[in-house]
């Protein structure tokens, strides 16, 4: 769709005024207005304006609680309750910046695996998917040093679990530690930058989400037959109002679960332990992070050697940036893959197991004979981040070499076709 | 929605549901608490008034000596979705605490009666000396302790409990655990200044039963009009009644936070169908004439 010229007409005096001085509504109207998108996208599609909200959301409620927050150990978890208690709308200001963090988790792993059933991150799309991979990268940090701000026992030994990862590092590991710390251990000064850095990091990710917007209004949406659009007045709609307003019907639907847990659950997500204010004396019994972290911490675990875990760890996230070029299929789709599909979903399934040891205590047993413990849970998650990685480094590049893909429609009209309906 | 949406919607809810397994729980096991029945669950669930007014009462009476209540003020006892106490009830109420204040012109730090403004002093100076009181062990601030305690759900129950609205976890194990003392198991030696609870995680626990001088052996109220609102006295009563306003005390924006939520939802949900109606209309359009869309 790069060769879709501006249909932008500007009407008025002052527009036109603008028009020629700095075309800022041509712009607009171009990226939101005619931008025309492929009429057969499906609602999978529609998580990408949801995670645009949802970082408005977090932004907006972040800079309200910040005008009451206090970035110091003896005072954050109280005012944190001083929010909660005193300030109006306090509780919903935080409930729904706490709740959104995982809801803007939720978003971003369903629109993840939405481009990775459906190849987006293929050819021309290859920059456009690595943007993801760093705004994802930037998302957790953001959301680990967040929950740390409340100032509770989660957040205290969480933080200390993880900057302590980084001595793993051989030679300066410790040097490093100590001065991401600010000192011998997480104290006042851990918790002032990562204030620093928790307000400064969505910025940054904002700005990468426009390079991301940029670079697909650029390359074009992919779609669900992975065929590029060839008649863009046959295969496309115009963004407004077609997809503006699916995305506002999906993003409302979104709403709802957001706003139940928001409402009527909103501790839910969270951990109960974290009501407990930091003690750095007091080591909470078993230290888990949040619900989207687990996977990864579940790859964590699985390496005896700390080293080897944090690399490990480090690589799983890392690894998905190389797709584009571990995939070596030429089908995008996965809807034509049939080979890819069960993979696929197996890898789904192995994402969801590790998240599950991660939560769990490393000696707790999986599989039991006889009284005697046969397997435990760090041999199951060895066991899946086997897996996992055979996924990228086995499964996807051999796949494309082996596997006999499904005849592709000829275009995304004929596949609309195909399937009886438009939308 | 086609086969690969709806697999996906399923795994989505099944990986929510894994990632979510997540507590943490304290090392040796409790037993599980028995779930009870309180008035502020679900999604219109309120606080009970006068239970709040019950269980404060039993708090200022049996626990304020050891637990403090730091985070709130007296006036929120009077305020809307609590307690309901009158204002001039609190008033007369914090008259009753002395708290510090200054310094006064000459410099001097003085005591003078709380006002409903100022926060619940706190029954300890410091930790060390809580400490010292109490066998070495702090007994925590009760502020937000209705949401700092839980117990595991397991999986796949708190899967369910997203749709059922279970999150009284903190109530039901405190509940429990003041209705869970009882002698320990034969040949467990329980050190000096612990207590044999079958809630608590570990089992001894450093408080005695707050609870013990409220009722004989035989489990009978040794005060029968404990209540003036006529509530029976029984032990589970008690512990309820404490319980609840513990609850209140850490969530005292439930009240708002739901009738908020209601209209919200409503609206939410009227929006999507007019959102859902006009999608509709609006790609109808491509029936008729696709190519004419631009
Ligand atoms: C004489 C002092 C004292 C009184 C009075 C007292 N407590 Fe405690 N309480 C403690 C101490 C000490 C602990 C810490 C116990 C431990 O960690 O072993 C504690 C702990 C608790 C806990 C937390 C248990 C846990 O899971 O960590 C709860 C809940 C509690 N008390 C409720 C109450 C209630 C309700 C009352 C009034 C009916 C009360 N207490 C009266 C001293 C007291
Ligand atoms: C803050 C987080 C993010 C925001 C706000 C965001 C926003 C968007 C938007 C608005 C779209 C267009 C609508 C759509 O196709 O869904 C999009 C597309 C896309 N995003 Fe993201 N995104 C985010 C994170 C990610 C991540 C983490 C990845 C991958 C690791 C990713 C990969 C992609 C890809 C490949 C496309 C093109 C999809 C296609 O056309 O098939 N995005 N993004």
């Amino acid at each position: 769709m790069g060769e879709h010229h501006s249909t932008y007409v500007p009407n008025t005096g002052i527009e036109r005024w603008i028009d020629a001085r700095l075309p800022i509504v041509r712009l607009m109207h171009d990226s939101a207005v005619s931008y025309p998108v492929p009429r057969n996208l499906n609602y999978f599609w529609t998580f990408g304006g949801i995670l645009m909200f949802m970082l408005v959301s977090q932004i907006i409620t972040g800079i309200v609680l910040v005008m009451h927050y206090t970035p110091h150990v003896d005072y954050a978890f109280s005012s944190v309750e001083h929010i909660m208690r005193d300030v109006n709308y306090g509780w919903l200001m935080r409930y729904a910046h706490a709740n959104g963090a995982s809801m803007f988790f939720i978003a971003v792993y369903i629109h993840i695996f939405r481009g990775m059933y459906y190849g987006s991150y293929k050819a021309p799309r290859e920059l456009l998917w690595i943007l993801g991979v760093v705004i994802f990268l930037l998302m957790m940090a953001t959301a680990f040093m967040g929950y740390v701000l409340p100032w509770g026992q989660m957040s205290f030994w969480g933080a200390t679990v993880i900057t302590n990862l980084f001595s793993a590092i051989p030679v300066v590991g410790e040097a490093i530690v100590t001065w991401l710390w600010g000192g011998y251990s997480v104290d006042n000064p851990t918790l002032n930058r990562f204030f620093s850095l928790h307000y400064l990091l969505p910025f940054m990710i904002f700005g990468v989400v426009i390079l991301h917007v940029w670079a697909l209004h650029h390359v074009g949406q992919n779609n669900p037959s992975g065929v590029e659009v060839k008649n863009y007045k046959k295969d496309t709609v115009p963004f407004t109002p077609f997809a503006t307003v699916k995305d506002a019907f999906a993003l409302v639907c979104f709403l709802m679960v957001f706003a139940w847990f928001v409402f009527f659950h909103p501790n839910f997500l969270g951990h109960a332990d974290n009501y407990i204010p930091a003690d750095p004396l007091k080591t909470p019994a078993h230290i888990v992070p949040e619900w989207y972290f687990l996977p990864f911490y579940g790859i964590l675990r699985a390496i005896p050697d700390k080293l080897g875990g944090v690399v490990a760890m480090f690589a799983s996230i890392a690894i998905l940036a190389f797709l584009p070029w571990l995939d070596t299929s030429k089908v995008k789709s996965g809807a034509y893959r049939p080979a890819f599909k069960i993979f696929f979903w197996v890898f789904v399934l192995v994402a969801i197991l590790l998240g599950y040891t991660g939560s769990q205590p490393t000696d707790q047993a999986v599989l039991t004979l006889g009284g005697r413990t046969i397997l435990d849970m760090v041999g199951f998650a060895q066991i899946l981040t086997v897996m996992y990685f055979a996924y990228f480094v086995v499964v996807l590049p051999l796949l494309g070499l082996f596997e006999k893909p499904k005849p592709l429609p000829a275009s995304i009209a004929d596949s609309v076709l195909a399937s009886g309906h438009a939308h | 929605m086609n086969s690969l949406s709806r697999s996906l919607g399923v795994a989505a809810i099944v990986a929510t549901g894994f990632a979510f397994a997540a507590p943490a729980f304290a090392a040796g096991a409790g037993e599980k608490p028995p779930r009870q029945t309180w008035s502020f669950y679900g999604p219109f669930g309120t606080y009970d008034k006068a239970q709040l007014q019950r269980g404060f009462k039993v708090y200022r009476e049996n626990c304020a000596s050891c637990h403090g209540l730091s985070k709130l003020s007296f006036r929120n006892l009077s305020e809307p979705g609590g307690p309901g106490f009158t204002d001039g009830q609190v008033r007369t109420l914090a008259a009753e605490y002395k708290v510090k204040d200054g310094p006064n012109e000459a410099g001097d730090m003085f005591e003078r009666p709380a006002r409903p403004s100022d926060r619940f002093p706190k029954p300890f100076a410091n930790d060390e000396l809580a400490k010292a009181a109490n066998n070495g062990a702090v007994p925590p601030d009760f502020s937000v302790i209705a949401k700092a305690r839980s117990y595991e759900r397991g999986f796949p129950t708190y899967l369910f409990d997203i749709v059922t609205q279970y999150q009284q976890q903190g109530p039901d194990y405190i509940t429990a655990l003041l209705t869970g003392y009882e002698a320990p198991p034969k040949g467990v030696k329980v050190e000096d200044g612990l207590h044999w609870n079958k809630y608590f995680p570990g089992n001894k626990i450093a408080m005695s039963n707050p609870l013990l001088a409220m009722f004989d052996d035989a489990g009978k109220a040794s005060d029968p009009n404990y209540y003036t609102d006529g509530t029976p006295v029984t032990k589970l009563q008690v512990a309820k009644d404490v319980t609840a306003f513990l609850m209140w005390a850490a969530e005292p924006k439930m009240e708002e936070r739901k009738r908020t939520g209601v209209k919200v939802m409503l609206w939410l949900i009227v929006l999507a169908g007019l959102l859902f109606m006009l999608k509709k209309r609006i790609w109808s359009r491509l029936d008729a004439e696709p190519s004419k869309a631009h």
